[in-house]
């Protein structure tokens, strides 16, 4: 009965295809047709443009809190562009690019940040979950869903979000577990933006990578460098065929950098340098994206000052209509929309006194 | 028809959905194979497989998590938390997501979910196996609590919880799993959510109670009869939430007095609601304060102090009686 060492059957790899100085490794380079680089190229660029106006705004108090994107979008954009229009994106809060690429509005956004639940309705035509707040907890939904996609025997499959920090949650396990055990049709994408507010990837979790948490469930698990979109783009197509296949689910671990403050009422001075930024601004994933574009003859200096002068113009149309549109929102009756089906009683009466109250305030208001 | 115990009902109206409708799905732990500690979900995994009935890893926010996400897709998921106890492991599950994504995604997701749990004491039980803590999902915006008092009311609500389009925490009170049967038909029945009934006709007292304490409650308007000649006027709860106060003002304006039961801590349990709607609604009517018969604010004791824990007929009649001297 000798003590041996146990050798587990799976490793893991870590995926590097576009270096931060833009060299290229060619016998790994993915095969993306040129109008799905050039759209994954806008939508980079359009997220980046918005998510630096809605900071702006933010700062003239014209909307309120938000979690600023810079840095992920291709940790975002390389997974997302897998999905099929009938499969499901469940995110947690700092996946502005993916919904951009999900086809979400500008003015939604605008409209939730500033306050308004109509900011967050999902067109019926979409299977994409609403932005989640509590880290970590939306994780299972996925396996939900990505499950009744299987029991409906369809090739549906759900592709889940969350950060270094959500790993240190409970409901992180339960998630990778239940998928696991069930083989539910998941991708799970941890962007490990190095920052959990204020506390290091080093301070959530003794672990090497967090793709290696994965083996434990008895799933594939894959680090990639998440600001090289080719890396995160190869490594999502294989997780994707593979719950497509009904191999079940994997765990992607995409190496990135949060290069803002956690939400605009965070102030990241508190707690990492200026240098640590500054290193991780020489990797940002727009430039190094446009490198390889123009390497290919897709991106000339003039094609994207159009692509850049067209989403700003875009963002800006946006602005106005959500401006205007809110002009003539925000009737607090409509607080009791959505909680049930079909209105109990009880709640139709504390609604009937809500309009009393507006009503005689209004009155209040003319009268005097 | 059939006398059957309250596990039995239940067990036939999880069958008959199941029979009827391939978006109910069961879910939990120990729920296939061993069909449930507790055996309600007995013998459906032979019936319908466990691609049907799925025997999950044991963590609760994982069963009521892939629940939501089940539901929102379209399914009529069926978890069952082993005993409510240990439902607090999933309580954000329920209060972050299942309760409000049909209010977050405004109306483009619902979860048409049933949690189904035993609670309450009287069992013998251990720790953490005898709770009664319906108000906390009472209070939570968005959920509907059910709780059953007999087999056949058991097997009607079930049915309509499984159909309801929004998520219901189902309470089953495990004192009565067994405790007797009841004649329950055949053929389809259903009982509306949201609708108090009154179970015994009286002019004097309204006696209000649900779940477990339904037993010493209609014990106590018996003996009140009997021996004081005194006719309650009983009703059973039902549904928690949403709470329908109707059918309790009716009933207060016709006594002007009434004593609530329930086994939960007293302090902002369900009866401070109720008290609050008759004061709101029947104030003018009332000859008496109004009493609670309730647990106490503790932690309820391990088995050999249960009974002195739980409102029992001696305590409803004390209560009854000091209502009907003033």
């Amino acid at each position: 009965m000798p003590r041996k060492k146990i050798t587990l059957s799976e490793t893991i790899d870590t995926l590097s295809i576009l270096d931060e100085k833009g060299h290229l490794d060619k016998d790994l380079e993915p095969s993306i047709a040129d109008d799905v680089l050039l759209q994954l190229h806008r939508t980079m660029l359009l997220a980046r443009k918005f998510d630096e106006r809605l900071l702006n705004l933010q700062r003239q108090g014209r909307i309120g809190t938000f979690a600023p994107i810079k840095g992920q979008e291709a940790a975002q954009l390389g997974t997302i562009a897998h999905l099929r229009s009938n499969d499901w994106m469940v995110p947690a809060f700092r996946e502005t690019a993916a919904e951009l690429w999900r086809g979400r509005s500008l003015e939604s956004i605008i409209l939730y940040f500033n306050g308004f639940n109509e900011g967050v309705a999902i067109p019926d035509d979409h299977n994409d979950f609403p932005i989640s707040v509590p880290v970590g907890s939306q994780m299972i939904h996925a396996v939900g869903l990505g499950w009744a996609a299987k029991y409906r025997q369809t090739e549906d499959i759900a592709m889940t979000f969350f950060g270094d920090g959500a790993t240190s949650q409970g409901d992180f396990h339960e998630a990778l577990n239940f998928a696991a055990v069930f083989q539910a049709p998941v991708v799970f994408v941890c962007q490990n933006n190095q920052w959990a507010i204020s506390i290091p990837v080093s301070q959530q979790t003794r672990s090497q990578t967090l793709a290696q948490k994965a083996l434990a469930y008895g799933m594939p698990g894959i680090q990639v460098d998440g600001n090289d979109i080719l890396a995160v783009y190869a490594a999502a197509q294989e997780a994707v065929q593979r719950a497509r296949n009904g191999e079940g689910p994997t765990l992607i671990e995409c190496v990135t950098y949060r290069l803002m403050m956690h939400t605009t009422a965070d102030d990241p001075k508190r707690y990492r340098t200026d240098e640590e930024v500054e290193r991780w601004n020489r990797r940002d994933p727009l430039p190094r994206f446009e490198k390889y574009l123009a390497g290919k003859g897709l991106l000339s200096e003039d094609k994207r000052s159009q692509v850049e002068s067209e989403v700003l113009e875009d963002i800006q149309a946006a602005i106005d209509r959500a401006e205007k549109q809110m002009e003539s929102m925000g009737d607090p009756i409509d607080m009791f929309d959505h909680t049930f089906a079909e209105m109990p009683a009880s709640l139709k009466a504390q609604k009937e006194e809500l309009k009393q109250v507006l009503s005689a305030t209004a009155k209040e208001g003319k009268d005097g | 028809m059939a006398k059957m115990t309250m596990v039995q009902a239940l067990n036939l109206a999880l069958q008959q959905e199941m029979e009827k409708d391939d978006r109910v799905i069961i879910l939990g732990e120990d729920v296939g194979v061993d069909g449930g500690v507790f055996r309600v979900t007995d013998g459906l995994i032979s019936q319908f497989g466990d691609r049907r009935v799925l025997d999950t890893p044991l963590a609760e926010s994982g069963i009521v998590g892939m629940s939501i996400g089940m539901a929102a897709y379209g399914l009529r998921p069926v978890c069952e938390i082993q005993f409510s106890g240990f439902s607090y492991q999933n309580f954000h599950q329920i209060e972050n997501h299942a309760a409000r994504l049909r209010w977050r995604s405004r109306g483009r997701f619902s979860v048409p979910m049933v949690l189904r749990t035993p609670y309450g004491g009287g069992v013998r039980a251990l720790e953490h196996h005898s709770e009664s803590r319906e108000a906390y999902w009472a209070h939570t915006p968005g959920l509907k609590m059910v709780i059953p008092s007999g087999p056949r009311n058991a097997r009607a609500l079930l049915v309509s919880a499984i159909r309801d389009p929004d998520p219901v925490i189902f309470y089953e009170p495990k004192a009565l799993y067994r405790a007797f049967r009841e004649e329950v038909p055949e053929t389809e029945e259903t009982l509306p959510i949201g609708e108090p009934q009154r179970v015994k006709e009286g002019r004097d007292l309204t006696l209000i109670s649900y779940g477990a304490m339904m037993r010493p409650t209609l014990e106590a308007a018996g003996h009140l009869q009997d021996r004081d000649g005194v006719a309650a006027d009983v009703i059973d709860l039902l549904t928690l939430s949403p709470l329908c106060e109707e059918l309790l003002v009716q009933s207060v304006k016709k006594t002007g007095r009434a004593v609530v039961v329930h086994e939960a801590p007293r302090s902002f349990g369900p009866g401070a609601e109720i008290v609050s709607r008759l004061m709101e609604n029947a104030f003018f009517y009332l000859e008496a304060p109004i009493e609670r018969v309730t647990g106490y604010d503790i932690v309820i004791p391990l088995f050999k102090r249960e009974k002195a824990y739980l409102p029992d007929t001696e305590r409803i009649l004390s209560a009854a009686r000091k209502v009907l001297a003033v």
